[in-house]
């Protein structure tokens, strides 16, 4: 996958002088045979890979690295087949080396069924809240898989309707099964250097325009408004930084772990106001032809989901900034943004991508 | 149903919140309180997440609170012991602060954003009590 992405950009592993990792770039960089000069093995879940552009970014403009790399690969389904188990059964044990973790002594002795169920709180107060309706968030499931159907590589590329969605199992209420995203299998890879050095490399480069990041807690019960994320935060300042507002976006990748979490994006974001995110998506404007298209890629709701999604945010929206989208092509699409969600609704960063066009 | 009916994982007690556990053998809920900014820290913690004081002392609270939010768990099985479905709640206390525990002794369809709630317990199996939640005005 790294060579794929250093051939894509015309570079080759002896360029790279800077390693990030969701895990340990240490020990990625060992694999590689990399001695980098910039190191980041930061850790945000599904948002770690926004965070690492936003860390590469200014460590290129630091001048402590010039060529970074990034790189996410996960098998939860292809490991599922193989221990036989059918899944399920997540208690929530603390992540390796993190010590203690609170949620075992305040979260999970209530049963509750993470991820999901964290996901679930928030999008029962919301509607309760705002009047948001079941419908509205299949709806944003519905647009979604429009857009699968032109991914050759998606997992599931035939369209549903609002009542497929609604007549899927109840897993955690109000989240149908259809309200959730996939466990698939993986791999994604970012390549990063200086806009100088980029423009006589292989490919027309994406330009980093704005970045932001905020985390407001880390457990579900601790989130301080069950229906505003920290990407009131990331989001205005990566907009700020790349001098853009909501309506000069061509595409938005938002992080889709469920449908509510792409919902409380497009108002966190400033795309529509607070509460009014279920009226937003209803009448489509999300899905191909619309106003706004959203996951282009199918998003992690029908396109692919390994765990960590937020690699494949910046992979599509850099694809649709070089027009090699195919049918789902956005036209002329010189501003994507990706917005990543990490932990439960925990962790919000906003990159904010630019083609050549977005720069004048 | 299965042989064995699902049983509550008991919470670890991290030293810092011995003092809440231990309350909860005689039914008390209590929280730490903040002296300098005057307000409630939940989970119990060393310092004050607000100013990091150490000036923290424990409470005792009403027991009276709100439904923040819930979702029912379809997936897995009920703490309780009872069948079916079961509601994971946040609940937020009146001296303000949210945990999340379970709302028992009311119906799936009774359950409503903002319905006032108030303490109840089940037995651990260290004489330590678990606080779940109920309608205020007993069974709904």
């Amino acid at each position: 996958m790294i060579d794929q992405a250093l051939r894509d950009a015309g570079l080759s592993i002896k360029d790279v002088d800077g390693v990030c990792h969701a895990g340990s770039s240490m020990q990625l960089a060992e694999y590689l045979g990399v001695h980098p000069r910039f190191t980041d093995s930061t850790m945000t879940g599904g948002s770690s890979f926004e965070v690492h552009v936003e860390h590469a970014a200014a460590a290129i403009a630091a001048g402590l690295a010039d060529v970074v790399i990034s790189v996410y690969a996960s098998t939860p389904r292809g490991d599922r087949a193989r221990a036989g188990t059918g899944g399920g059964g997540r208690r929530g044990g603390p992540p390796p080396g993190m010590g203690p973790n609170p949620g075992l002594e305040w979260e999970m002795p209530a049963g509750i069924r993470l991820p999901m169920g964290a996901y679930a709180l928030a999008a029962t107060r919301h509607m309760a809240k705002y009047g948001t309706t079941a419908e509205q968030l299949a709806q944003i499931a519905v647009s979604t898989r429009e857009w699968a159907t032109m991914n050759p590589k998606a997992r599931y590329q035939s369209p549903i309707t609002i009542d497929d969605v609604l007549n899927s199992p109840m897993q955690s209420s109000p989240l149908h099964l259809l309200d959730c995203c996939l466990v698939t299998d993986g791999a994604g890879a970012f390549v990063m250097t200086s806009a100088e050095r980029a423009k006589s490399l292989a490919k027309a480069p994406a330009y980093v325009l704005g970045v932001g990041t905020c985390h407001d807690h880390s457990m579900i019960s601790q989130m301080p408004d069950l229906t505003t994320t920290a990407g009131t935060v990331s989001g205005p300042a990566a907009f700020s930084m790349a001098g853009i507002k909501a309506g000069d976006v061509d595409l938005l990748m938002g992080y889709d772990s469920f449908t509510i979490t792409a919902l409380l994006h497009l108002e966190d974001l400033g795309f529509c106001g607070k509460g009014e995110g279920g009226p937003f998506a209803e009448d489509g404007r999300l899905g191909p032809g619309g106003s706004l298209p959203m996951n282009t890629n199918g998003g992690g709701l029908s396109y692919t989901h390994p765990g960590m999604y937020g690699m494949f945010l910046l992979v599509e929206a850099v694809r649709q900034l070089r027009g090699e989208c195919g049918q789902r092509q956005v036209p002329g699409a010189e501003i994507a943004v990706a917005h990543g969600s990490g932990g439960v609704l925990s962790c919000m960063s906003t990159v904010v991508l630019g083609a050549e066009a977005a720069l004048s | 149903m299965s042989a064995t009916p699902p049983r509550r994982m008991e919470p670890p007690v991290i030293p810092v919140a011995e003092p809440f556990w231990a309350a909860t053998r005689e039914r008390r809920l209590v929280v730490q309180w903040c002296l300098e900014c005057d307000r409630p820290v939940f989970y119990p913690r060393e310092n004050c997440p607000l100013c990091l004081s150490t000036n923290l002392e424990w409470r005792d609270c009403s027991g009276e609170g709100s439904l923040y939010s819930f979702t029912v768990n379809h997936l897995s099985g009920n703490p309780t012991g009872a069948e079916g479905p079961f509601p994971v709640a946040i609940v937020e206390l009146a001296e303000g602060f949210r945990m999340m525990s379970n709302v028992v002794n009311c119906p799936l369809e009774h359950l409503e954003v903002d319905m006032a709630l108030r303490v109840t317990w089940e037995e651990l199996s260290d004489g330590r009590n678990y606080p779940l939640f109920e309608p205020a005005g007993g069974t709904a």
